[in-house]
């Protein structure tokens, strides 16, 4: 395997704060390499360096074998483009902005109209050329900001957390976009999640990231075999729980996560072992009503965090956990923080890492 | 009534303060742009110490007596005692274009940077990331900051054309030559000649409220059809 990108003992500081310290990476060409690791680890300023658009404290980028400078950085910058966590669009039309970085590159005119059309084809949105960029919904607006990438064609694509604002249903559009281009256009590519479930599923190779360094780069199946002893330096990833497993008499699996939070699964497992739970499969209610689900727990809302057209909150049963709500009923339920609620799952929600 | 007769008259010393008025605040803007844009763009975009005294100097110069402006520079471009004299501007269109270019900037760096400042942060990465050259990502900056700096320079103009201390002390009010509708206005409302003193206010307002009409139908030619309908 060729590397495309090379990273050596990268080190970057914002005042007196280190954001990545001591960062050694390699980027294969034609993979998709994960980072996972929690809010703030880092992820973010990791890709922002491989952009090219932040120059590292110390340390030596590589890219396609050249020494990154401040002097060919521009030129680095037409082979590598970064989709923001947070989606900023320019205040004009879809086609506007999915042709900026081909205009930039003086592409002709038919050139841009066909390009601008196959990459909105790619994120399914045929025809939305004239629609104002900034009047889409939060998915179709991501999406825009996914095309505005993929139009370019470049070597290396860097995905900041593509998924971590959207409803399920844009959430697998991107995922399976990113699979379709990476397997068709064999672009390279590099996502920051803090989604344990992404993290297992798309990507070829992972590196764990927490406090700024690399703490273990491998695999996929590897690091997530491996992972559940990593986990309590990585508890941060949200709804990820270390646990110890036993099996019941009436045959289930209860997980014991410790303070008093026990989960039930689906699989049967003896021992200590990780769990992880999609936000999204978890249901929120201000009462415990009667239902298939296994798992009911009671707890307070201790953090509310606005995210686009859901609203992610954090709830403390013991543990935290991360729910997402659309934001029609987080209004109807009228909840704030502090507001006692239980949050329930079902048992083959639960999924072991 | 007679106001009115004068303004439909085509008297051409009356179009001669208009077209002064309009020539010398329009130059004054558009030299005043020149100069302020980058230094709003520098305030918007970059840190660096020093930079909110900066802006809060600017911010408070925006409400400077257009009289002690206009002093100050008499003192400079006076032939006699100032530094300046031997420009030969005082009481010329050039001093007044300068003065009231120079009375306009706080307005317009003001204005122009906060609508910098509030485009988002990561407009000039994303530029970046997407190919452009610093340059070029700060063009993309400006064109989100657009209705702002519009604005900006529009309030600019207004200012410009509606003030009478710069233009009285370093104009001179010469007939033919320096004066513009404010100062006439003053001289002639001084000499008890109402009705061309009304006149004349007429038209300044409706340049005022005619040149703002049209800029926001330029940009949003939705207006005309939501004439008449509450905002929403």
């Amino acid at each position: 395997m060729t590397v495309l990108a090379e990273l050596k003992s990268l080190t970057q500081c914002f005042g007196n704060r280190t954001v990545l310290d001591n960062v050694t990476l390699q980027i294969q060409q034609g993979e998709i390499l994960a980072l996972l690791g929690p809010n703030g680890s880092g992820k973010t300023t990791l890709l922002k360096v491989l952009a090219f658009l932040l120059k590292p404290k110390s340390g030596e980028i590589r890219f396609q074998g050249e020494i990154v400078t401040d002097k060919n950085s521009e030129r680095m910058r037409l082979q590598s483009a970064l989709v923001f966590q947070r989606t900023v669009l320019f205040s004009t039309s879809v086609f506007n902005n999915v042709a900026y970085g081909l205009k930039m590159r003086k592409t002709p005119k038919p050139v841009i109209n066909e390009e601008v059309r196959k990459a909105l084809k790619l994120v399914k949105l045929e025809g939305f050329e004239k629609r104002s960029a900034k009047k889409l919904s939060g998915g179709e607006q991501q999406r825009v900001a996914l095309a505005r990438a993929l139009v370019l064609k470049n070597r290396l694509l860097l995905l900041d957390e593509p998924t971590a604002n959207l409803d399920p249903k844009n959430a697998s559009l991107i995922e399976e976009i990113i699979l379709t281009v990476n397997r068709e256009l064999k672009t390279t590519i590099v996502m920051a999640t803090h989604n344990m479930f992404e993290a297992k599923t798309i990507p070829h190779r992972v590196a764990l990231i927490n406090n700024g360094r690399i703490t273990e780069v491998g695999a996929t199946s590897d690091i997530f075999t491996k992972l559940s002893r990593n986990l309590a330096s990585f508890a941060a990833v949200e709804n990820t729980f270390l646990g110890t497993a036993r099996i019941t008499e009436a045959g289930t699996t209860i997980v014991d996560v410790g303070n008093d939070v026990q989960i039930e699964t689906a699989f049967a497992k003896q021992g200590e072992t990780s769990v992880f739970i999609s936000p999204q499969d978890i249901i929120l209610s201000k009462k415990p009503f009667e239902s298939s689900a296994r798992n009911v727990l009671m707890g307070r809302i201790n953090q509310i965090s606005d995210i686009g057209s859901l609203v992610k909150l954090t709830v403390d049963v013991g543990k935290p956990f991360t729910v997402q709500i659309t934001k029609r009923s987080f209004g109807e339920m009228s909840l704030n923080l502090g507001a006692e609620v239980f949050i329930i799952f079902k048992a083959s929600s639960v999924q072991e890492i | 009534m007679k106001a009115f007769q004068l303004i439909f008259s085509g008297d051409p010393t009356l179009y001669g303060i208009i077209y002064r008025s309009l020539l010398f605040s329009g130059v004054a803007a558009i030299l005043a742009v020149l100069w302020a844009t980058p230094i709003a763009m520098l305030l918007g975009l970059k840190n660096f110490p020093g930079k909110s005294i900066i802006k809060g100097f600017f911010t408070a110069l925006i409400g400077i007596p257009t009289v002690a402006l206009g002093l100050f520079l008499w003192l400079i471009l006076s032939k006699e005692t100032g530094p300046l004299g031997f420009l030969g501007l005082l009481y010329s269109p050039g001093a007044i274009i300068l003065g009231e270019a120079l009375l306009v900037t706080p307005l317009i760096v003001s204005i122009a940077t906060n609508a910098i400042e509030a485009v988002d942060p990561e407009m000039i990465n994303l530029a970046k990331t997407l190919g452009a050259s610093e340059s070029q990502a700060s063009i993309a900056v400006l064109k989100e900051a657009i209705n702002g700096i519009v604005f900006s320079n529009i309030a600019g103009f207004n200012r410009a054309i509606a003030e009478l201390g710069v233009a009285l002390m370093v104009g001179g009010n010469l007939a033919g030559l320096t004066d513009v509708l404010t100062t006439d206005i003053s001289s002639d409302t001084a000499r008890g000649d109402f009705p061309t003193a009304i006149a004349l206010a007429i038209i300044l307002l409706a340049i005022v409220f005619g040149i703002n009409l049209i800029i926001v139908i330029a940009r949003n030619p939705r207006v005309l059809l939501t004439l008449g309908r509450m905002p929403q």
